[in-house]
């Protein structure tokens, strides 16, 4: 699934040493297709189902995940998603790190307000997502890149 | 190409959403059905996603814009089937399917739509 072409750092971020220590696997995909969409919903899925999350966390983290990897596409000019394993001692995590070498988000602020879009979508894919999951973080510098992190936790 | 499969039962349109749909099929549903109201005349449009088990943005967005055109053309557009955990979601996300008649299965859905299914 690791490929030449995704080894190289997309984007600089300190988002990819994210609980470093906890980390007990990392698996990287590509992003380019629509197709390549509904493969990270089924791995994530797969994921969550192995960690034992409720079916309705993981219909949130799966769709949160559809909603990044969308936005990873579509603004970031695509890129790869890493699917991390964690254990932080007391509980089992499943994570998600969406990294892209695009333009960046200017304001990240209004662009995690619900309805706000510069893609003619209902502006729900940020803001939204962060209400779907435990942990969520945005590193964005202008014509680098940006990198999301979500993190779900087996409660 | 790949398509979902519309069925046509009088002056109704039925339509069983089974795979994951990626954007692109999303799209294509929302023209086929919008195509299919008009050639065939129908009255109602019943889309069943109890198969599905997971609604995002696109694929509700899809589902809205299918029933507003679907209200244009003068045709009733009934979601049934929708699993617990995906409207727990969509909620939370911040989607609410404004304008989307809904029915808790075919049954309920064809009653909406005036058909009694015996």
């Amino acid at each position: 699934m690791v490929d030449a072409q995704t080894q190289t750092v997309l984007f600089e971020t300190p988002l990819l040493e994210h609980r470093r220590a906890q980390r007990t696997g990392r698996v990287t995909l590509r992003l380019r297709s629509d197709e390549d969409v509904v493969g990270v919903r089924k791995q994530v899925r797969e994921r969550a189902v192995a960690i034992g999350l409720s079916l309705v966390d993981q219909t949130k983290l799966v769709t949160a995940a559809s909603e990044l990897a969308r936005n990873t596409i579509k603004y970031g000019g695509g890129g790869e998603v890493h699917l991390d394993a964690f254990d932080d001692g007391a509980r089992l995590g499943v994570g998600l790190l969406f990294v892209d070498a695009g333009q960046g988000i200017p304001n990240i602020e209004s662009a995690l307000r619900d309805g706000f879009t510069t893609g003619g979508g209902l502006g729900l894919g940020l803001g939204g997502s962060k209400r779907l999951v435990d942990e969520f973080d945005i590193d964005s510098r202008p014509k680098e890149g940006t990198a999301v992190l979500i993190i779900k936790w087996k409660r | 190409m790949e398509r979902i499969p519309i069925l046509r039962m009088g002056d109704l349109l039925l339509v069983t959403i089974q795979v994951d749909m990626h954007d692109r099929l999303a799209m294509q549903l929302q023209d086929d059905l919008t195509q299919r109201i008009v050639s065939d005349s129908a009255k109602g449009v019943l889309i069943d996603i109890s198969a599905l088990d997971l609604v995002d943005s696109f694929i509700g967005r899809m589902i809205s814009n299918t029933a507003a055109m679907a209200r244009v053309l003068d045709a009733r557009t009934v979601v049934v089937g929708m699993q617990p955990a995906v409207a727990i979601t969509l909620v939370e996300l911040g989607l609410t399917l404004h304008g989307v008649q809904t029915a808790l299965n075919v049954e309920k859905g064809m009653a909406l739509l005036g058909k009694s299914y015996r």
